[in-house]
């Protein structure tokens, strides 16, 4: 068949049947301030990565929540843990430290 | 030949630690790599064993490090070392006037006035008594002193003491009765024989005034003997470990085998060698927010004991207070990032998205603002006026996309990682050519100057801005602004630079300087080797600081680090500014002078 470019997307919907919410609770229990995160995206305009790839620890958050965990182990490998993302989160979430328990998490399994 | 069986719970203890001490020592000295093996041998037949002979009367006997702390503390800690050591060494001399052997058993000494409770009525023998009579009243003031901390630790200055683990406390008490039970025992004798000194004469003949001193004399002497056993039988498990590791661990130290990162023989002394005397405890700016059991007394303890848990390790600012607080000169932040790696080092990181510059521009210094400083602007712009202003070629590492330099990744333990970033920014470093490296942020150029060998030199701002002024390259005003210095950890502590940012700040202003400056200097809060601790507490511990650096009321208080600005800045009652900004705003605009590259090599030669 020709190729045109074309594909039909896979459906972008979040079954909470299947997906499990097991790793989002193992990182608020080690780090419960990401419970204050709203979202805003400040953590991924000032991040290091952030200017070099798709890094944003506020889609890593967001996927958390989904349950959609397949790719954190990859995504999360480029964060240089800077802590920059910590000193402008107007939430006082304890950014590096989700991080490093997702790490943790993530290479412990 | 003297003997009683009473001495043998004392003799076999001694006999016990004699040979543990032996194989504990072998074992390290046989751990040690070829080349530290050589620099030991060097060092044993060197003019320096003198000074290191000195050292370990200084700090062992003398406890004078303990002195500085608190004269109280010194004075308990000495009379006991000293004090025991002397008694002792006279002890053994004043055998030799009644026992026709050269050599005698070591319990002799120990148990002298229950063989001889006659002492020789020369004047010798009257002076021996005097002596070790005196010598027992300034051990006892001691252990008085060392009871009366158990529950006023405040007269010695000490908010905190250790928490000590059964084995400890046992070791603890053994110890205290020692001296006591040595007290009681000769009294009963000089009681029973009439005779004795000034403490143990009046002492002997009350009991004997109303005890039968004869027939408890021998059960004293027991209790004596059982004391000094129980002890010695407990100090290589416990805390008293550090009387025997200590005393190598200078010899090493001094010739030349440094403690590092990762684990050596060195490592394995310090945990031996600490005391857990608790002095940590008052210094960690956690205790003070009450979190008061991550200290290197009790983290050091978990590692000896294996059962450290990794809340322990990760709890702490890795501010290095502890390390100059220490009186045995332990490294323990060194062993907090070594536990560090070993939890997390095997994580597999990925930084292969950071490429090597495309262009460079021909240029003489390289600037590297550094992470946090993209966050504090300010100070990137003020050093960018400045560079200016020299009319040096310059250029910028990360002007646009910011890398980490790695220390981060490293004070999370995460080692391998660190070393690819590390990796990268050197070919970056390389490719970029420049014949200086100037950042701006004292955690980048702590691991540019430790862990990157470049093969140009590294300074942080403050050392360049000093040597622009000092060479007239830029010129300031002086005017009577006052300043509160504030010492970023990584550049005071981990670097040594507090001469440079005074010197500035001198031609520009007045210093006030702040009790807690120079290496006593405290951490802003906002330290990244502290990742499990919860950010309200954070800001409680910058608060703490902020009282303490604001007492002089400065008209600013001024940091080289943009992260204790960043930090500082949020809760300070004064403004906070960075000495790049505080130079910038006095620096007087003239003609640009070109710096010829000349001068840099003789900067980088006087360093």
């Amino acid at each position: 068949m020709k190729n045109w470019g074309f594909t039909i997307p896979k459906a972008n919907q979040i079954n909470f049947n299947n997906n499990s919410l097991e790793l989002y609770n193992k990182v608020i229990e080690r780090e419960p301030s990401l419970l204050g995160c709203i979202f805003c995206g400040s953590c991924t305009a000032t991040c290091s990565t952030g200017s070099f790839t798709y890094f944003s620890l506020r889609n890593i958050n967001i996927s958390l929540q989904r349950g959609e965990t397949n790719h954190l182990k990859e995504i999360i490998s480029k964060c240089m843990l800077c802590g920059k993302c910590q000193l402008v989160c107007p939430r006082n979430v304890n950014t590096r430290n989700v991080l490093l328990s997702l790490m943790d998490i993530l290479n412990n399994n | 030949m003297k003997f009683d069986i009473f001495v043998l719970p004392f003799f076999s203890g001694l006999m016990f630690v004699f040979i543990y001490i032996f194989f504990q020592y072998r074992k390290w000295i046989l751990e040690l790599n070829e080349n530290e093996k050589k620099l030991l041998v060097q060092h044993l037949f060197s003019k320096q064993i003198w000074k290191t002979l000195k050292e370990i009367i200084y700090e062992c006997l003398l406890h004078r490090k303990i002195f500085k702390t608190n004269p109280l503390l010194g004075y308990m800690h000495m009379s006991l070392a000293f004090g025991w050591f002397i008694l002792i060494v006279l002890g053994n001399i004043e055998v030799k006037f009644y026992s026709e052997y050269t050599v005698n058993p070591p319990y002799v000494p120990i148990f002298l006035r229950y063989f001889e409770p006659n002492p020789d009525p020369h004047f010798f023998g009257r002076g021996f008594n005097f002596i070790m009579d005196f010598l027992l009243l300034f051990i006892l003031s001691g252990v008085a002193l060392a009871y009366t901390k158990r529950f006023r630790p405040d007269i010695f200055g000490m908010k905190h003491t250790t928490y000590h683990m059964p084995l400890d406390k046992l070791a603890l008490n053994a110890l205290w009765f020692i001296f006591p039970m040595r007290l009681l025992a000769e009294s009963f004798t000089a009681g029973a024989y009439h005779n004795g000194s000034f403490l143990t004469n009046p002492l002997g003949e009350f009991f004997a005034s109303w005890l039968p001193v004869e027939a408890f004399e021998y059960t004293m002497w027991w209790g004596y003997s059982i004391a000094l056993g129980l002890f010695f039988f407990a100090l290589p498990f416990s805390r008293y470990m550090h009387i025997p590791s200590e005393i190598l661990l200078i010899v090493f130290k001094n010739a030349g085998i440094n403690a590092c990162i990762m684990p050596n023989v060195i490592s394995k002394m310090e945990i031996k060698s600490c005391s857990r005397c608790g002095i940590c405890i008052d210094t960690c700016q956690l205790a003070q927010v009450g979190i008061t059991n991550i200290q290197p007394t009790y983290f050091l303890r978990d590692i000896r004991y294996k059962k450290l848990k990794e809340e322990t390790t990760n709890n702490c600012l890795v501010c290095g207070r502890c390390n100059v607080a220490c009186p045995v000169g332990i490294q323990s932040t060194n062993h907090r990032i070594e536990q560090r790696i070993r939890n997390r080092n095997n994580q597999k990181m990925d930084y292969s998205f950071i490429k090597k510059p495309m262009q460079t521009n021909e240029s003489e210094i390289i600037y590297f603002a550094g992470c946090m400083s993209h966050l504090t602007p300010s100070i990137k712009k003020a050093m960018h006026d400045i560079l200016n202003q020299t009319g040096i070629k310059w250029q910028s590492l990360d002007q646009n996309e910011s890398i980490c330099c790695g220390r981060p990744l490293l004070l999370a333990g995460k080692k391998q990682a660190a070393e690819q970033l590390i990796e990268k920014n050197k070919n970056i470093i390389n490719k970029l050519g420049g014949r200086l490296l100037v950042t701006s942020c004292p955690i980048c150029f702590n691991t540019f100057s430790h862990d990157y060998d470049l093969n140009i030199p590294v300074m942080h701002h403050t050392q360049f801005i000093d040597y622009l002024i000092e060479n007239q390259h830029i010129s300031v005003t002086k005017s009577d602004m006052n300043f509160v210095y504030h010492d970023p950890c990584e550049l005071g502590r981990a670097n040594g630079i507090y001469d440079n940012p005074r010197n500035v700040l001198s031609k520009i202003g007045i210093i006030k300087e702040n009790e807690k400056s120079r290496e006593k200097a405290l951490c802003c809060g906002g330290s990244i080797g502290n990742s499990s601790i919860d950010p309200n507490i954070k800001k409680e511990i910058t608060i703490n600081a902020l009282k303490e650096l604001t007492t002089n009321n400065p008209d600013f208080l001024v940091t080289a680090c943009p992260l204790c600005k960043k930090t500082f800045s949020a809760l300070s009652p004064v403004p906070v500014k960075d000495i790049a900004e505080i130079t910038v705003a006095n620096m007087i605009y003239t003609e640009n002078k070109i710096v010829q590259l000349s001068d840099f090599v003789i900067a980088n030669n006087s360093d």
